[in-house]
């Protein structure tokens, strides 16, 4: 396992023994729980951050995974005996299912609205346990053997430990997750989802695992914290200040690092305890007056949390996810060492796409009405039309963004209506977008790597063919740049070498051409030229005839969602209809002179 | 009584009760809705102004001794009022010194637009509100009292004299102030100038940019105004419901449950999203315990979300 010899460890390693050498020297027994929560709440931002913070997916509702890992832990010890030793892998079960019965309904929302139905989970379970009657429960003193039952009351420093190790075993699990595909999915989606999922990353089972994964995590913390804690009541585990304090410890250290919710716990926990413990009987309230006013004052001097902006000052700029470094090294080896897939050479004849009487509606408006046409192996197909056509739409409904309301469309023999889109794209249809989408906070290399995983199952060979993806297009001396930085005619060509990686068979293009500049025009003509000698099949929206007289084999015209005309292209222009559409019955006239 | 007219009664005494507390919640998703749509902001503190309302009118009232000079009959009411230009103050003094900071412009190219520092802005707000109100305000429960708390009107009798249906007199004026408030509010928003560029700002943040709407005003107007409109719902919610501190926690849900019911993006759509959550609130005791009450609403705003997450009056289009 390359992590067990990561450098990357050493802080760690270091931070764990320093932490360990404290705990096991403090005395007092307020300390050692001091020192006991800072890792529990650590483990809770850690179980925040691997759903949030790197898939973007604001929860508001991770106390219903703690308090069902507290409530499984208490009532597994209450009911039947059931020791924390086996509770808390129970609760971790519990949270593992609770987190599928929640991510099913619930990731089918996007944003704000995912954000505030996650807030309705956990207050509904606190409303459900008062009323189950688990207002206060009691983990009994196993006085006869209480190690057994995880109750080392006597000599706190355990729990300290316990806590610590398991901080340090989610920071390992998180570790792994932000450096594997996992993690870069996850990254990708928080950037862009739909472009994530055209590109093949199969964005609902990365949620959902790391919902999972997430749920399972927090669930321990739970435990942990219950036996810790002994008394729980519903509003202490699945209260509104169990989500806050997750998403506040992680925010305020920093989003998407494994140090962020070490540092925010570090901080914030002995913070709070310390003014509850000082102030609490003298001025009730005065310590969350002074907690709100230290996650004010951070946030407005350093939005993004204080490890980013420490790393910020020692860095100089905002380095992107820790995954770079590996792949950076992987950048600068031999381009080619796995040759893309080659094609068999253009033949012409064979069908590789069919579409037939295909229609989508949205409402009273036919935005593609019945359009029906086949695309030829090794075709350049051009789809022209004015603005407004349903050329937008008619790629949409190809790659599974939108639904098709009759008809059907056939590639290479595979039926794909009603498939999703990163099955379409797995199928080997990939394709870019008239408003550029690309990772933004990632860079070019990146970006492309996860267009490559749907090819490709082993993350370092996937790097390798984004690579040989970035040569073809002509950007690996760009490789290591952040993607929110390029032109616009990089950005199309990264667009291009995403889909690209992922060895499609059929491209499509959506306005690649749009806001180039002629010469810019040029270059981009002859990247898709030579796409076309690798034997891939590709059809391109476009609406300015010149750059497309010169590319396409074909053309399909489309006007208010139908097809007016389709052939060779010289045909294609002369035709009257087309004229018109484009130009308007005054200057049929004129054409005809 | 026969089981049917019990039923019968009890079914109507949760639709007028339904239909009172609707009211007001429909005025206090008004003024969140009025800051969610226009700033797509999740604002943690709203709970929270809805609690400086409540003290704001219980301290107008005892303040300019209203008591006295208008009487108990319209003390509470006019209190509540009052509250709303000293919430509407602080809203926007907020909203100029902090919550600008990482909110419109400057939230643009952020880090997930800025959302992560928005929502930790607001929490810590909350959290200072909350317990600096513990501090100010003490952690006794408070209640703005009226006689007609005590008084209620029997609706009635139907059915052979034996069905007929009591409104406390304290909940039927507040639900009559809140209609009342809800619409002015509708004039407002339908009819005047500013009204209808914070519904454009609303619905289309950034086209009303394009229009040349000055996003940074638009916005300090809609927290403002959203804030003074949730503290007056609190005003009328003080005169049957005894609070503290920490009353927030109760309503903060309630009301983004009728935000997005309503339809992000759609003022007026609040209000409707308010009546019903209120309206399901009080017509779910009727088959579950009164401890399940906030859980049923949880529930149905999760089926509504997910049958229809544009919510009721919501639209959601997204270009590719």
């Amino acid at each position: 396992m390359g992590l067990l010899r990561d450098r990357s460890l050493i802080p760690i390693g270091l931070f764990a023994a320093a932490y360990l050498g404290i705990a096991l020297v403090v005395q007092n027994s307020y300390y050692l729980l001091i020192l006991t929560l800072v890792p529990i709440w650590a483990v809770m931002g850690l179980s925040w951050n691997v759903l949030s913070g790197y898939s973007g997916l604001i929860s508001f509702g991770h106390a219903s995974f703690f308090g069902l890992g507290a409530y499984t832990v208490t009532l597994a010890m209450v009911e039947f005996n059931i020791t924390p030793w086996l509770g808390i892998p129970l609760g971790m079960v519990v949270g593992v299912v609770a987190a599928v019965l929640i991510g099913v309904p619930t990731f089918r929302l996007r944003g704000h609205y995912f954000a505030l139905s996650m807030l309705a989970y956990p207050l509904a379970l606190l409303y459900i346990f008062q009323w189950l009657g688990y207002q206060e429960v009691t983990q009994p003193m196993k006085r006869d053997n209480p190690a057994a039952f995880m109750q080392f009351h006597d000599d706190l420093r355990v729990y300290a430990v316990l806590a610590l190790a398991m901080m340090v075993v989610v920071i390992l699990v998180s570790l792994r997750v932000e450096r594997s595909r996992f993690g870069m999915s996850l990254l990708a989606i928080k950037q862009n989802e739909a472009a994530a999922e055209a590109a093949g990353i199969d964005t609902l089972k990365w949620k959902m695992l790391a919902l999972m994964l997430s749920g399972a995590i927090a669930a321990a913390a739970g435990g942990l914290y219950s036996v810790v804690q002994v008394l729980i009541t519903p509003e202490s585990v699945f209260g509104m200040l169990t989500s806050a304090q997750a998403l506040i410890v992680t925010l305020f250290g920093g989003v998407g690092t494994v140090w962020g919710p070490v540092i925010g716990a570090s901080v914030l926990i002995p913070l709070s305890e310390g003014l509850q413990a000082e102030l609490g009987s003298k001025l009730p309230g005065i310590q969350g007056v002074v907690y709100g006013l230290a996650i004010i004052i951070i946030i407005l001097v350093a939005p993004e949390g204080v490890f980013w902006k420490v790393r910020d000052r020692l860095v100089g700029r905002r380095g992107s996810v820790a995954a770079a470094q590996e792949t950076v090294a992987v950048s600068s080896a031999p381009v080619g060492a796995v040759p893309h897939r080659v094609l068999p050479a253009p033949v012409g004849g064979r069908t590789i796409l069919e579409l037939t009487g295909v229609s989508k509606a949205f409402g009273g408006l036919k935005a593609v009405q019945d359009v029906s046409f086949a695309v030829e192996q090794g075709m350049i197909l051009g789809i022209i039309g004015p603005n407004g056509a349903g050329k937008t739409t008619l790629f949409n409904l190809l790659n599974g963004f939108l639904k098709t309301d009759a008809g059907t469309v056939k590639f290479e023999g595979h039926d794909l209506i009603g498939l999703k889109t990163n099955r379409v794209c797995r199928l080997g249809i990939g394709r870019t977008f008239q408003v550029v989408r690309v990772f933004q906070r990632m860079t070019v290399l990146q970006n492309v790597i996860v267009g490559a995983y749907v090819a490709e199952a082993d993350d370092a060979r996937a790097a390798l063919l984004a690579c040989d993806a970035l040569a073809r297009v002509g950007l690996a001396d760009h490789a290591d740049a952040l993607a929110g930085g390029l032109t616009n005619k990089q950005l199309r060509l990264l667009e291009l070498a995403r889909a690209l990686a992922g060895q499609p068979k059929l491209l499509l293009l959506d306005e690649t051409l749009a806001g180039l500049a002629h010469g810019e025009i040029d270059d981009l003509l002859e990247v898709i030229r030579g796409l076309r000698q690798d034997g891939i099949t590709v059809v391109i929206i476009e609406h300015t005839m010149h750059a497309m007289v010169r590319l396409a084999d074909r053309f399909l015209v489309l006007d208010h969602g139908r097809v007016l005309a389709s052939g060779l292209p010289g045909d294609v222009v002369e035709d009257p209809n087309v004229v018109e559409a484009y130009l308007g019955k005054k200057w049929l006239a004129r054409a005809r002179h | 009584m026969s089981g049917g007219e019990i039923l019968l009664e009890n079914f109507l005494q949760a639709l007028t009760a339904g239909l009172m507390v609707g009211t007001i919640y429909g005025v206090m998703c008004v003024g969140l809705g009025l800051i969610f749509g226009v700033m797509r902001v999740i604002n943690f503190a709203q709970g929270d102004f809805l609690m400086l309302g409540m003290y704001a009118s219980l301290y107008v009232i005892g303040g300019f001794g209203l008591m006295t000079t208008l009487g108990p009959y319209w003390a509470p009411y006019v209190g509540a009022v009052l509250a709303g230009p000293v919430l509407f103050i602080g809203g926007y003094l907020l909203h100029q010194h902090l919550i600008s900071r990482v909110t419109g412009f400057r939230a643009l190219g952020v880090e997930n637009e800025g959302h992560y520092a928005q929502l930790i802005l607001t929490l810590g707000v909350s959290l200072v509100l909350q317990n600096g109100g513990l501090i100010v305000f003490g952690s006794e429960p408070q209640a703005v009292k009226t006689p007609l708390s005590a008084r209620a009107w029997e609706i009635g009798p139907f059915v052979g004299d034996n069905v007929s249906v009591f409104l406390n007199q304290a909940r039927g004026y507040a639900g009559l102030a809140a209609i009342v408030i809800g619409v002015a509010l509708y004039l407002f928003i339908s009819r005047t100038r500013l009204g209808k560029s914070l519904r454009a700002a609303a619905d289309n943040p950034n086209a009303a940019i394009y229009m040349g709407i000055d996003v940074d005003r638009a916005h300090r107007i809609a927290f403002a105004l959203g804030t003074a409109i949730t503290a007056t719902a609190g005003g009328l919610v003080a005169t049957s419901y005894p609070f503290q501190p920490y009353v927030g926690f109760d309503f903060v849900i309630i009301m983004y449950a009728g935000v997005v019911l309503g339809g992000m993006g759609s003022i007026l759509g609040a209000f409707w999203g308010g009546l019903t959550i209120g309206m399901v609130q009080q017509m779910s005791t009727l088959v579950l315990s009164p401890q399940l009450q906030n859980a049923a609403i949880f529930v149905i705003f999760l089926l509504i979300v997910l049958i229809r997450p544009q919510g009721l009056f919501g639209r959601s289009v997204e270009r590719t």
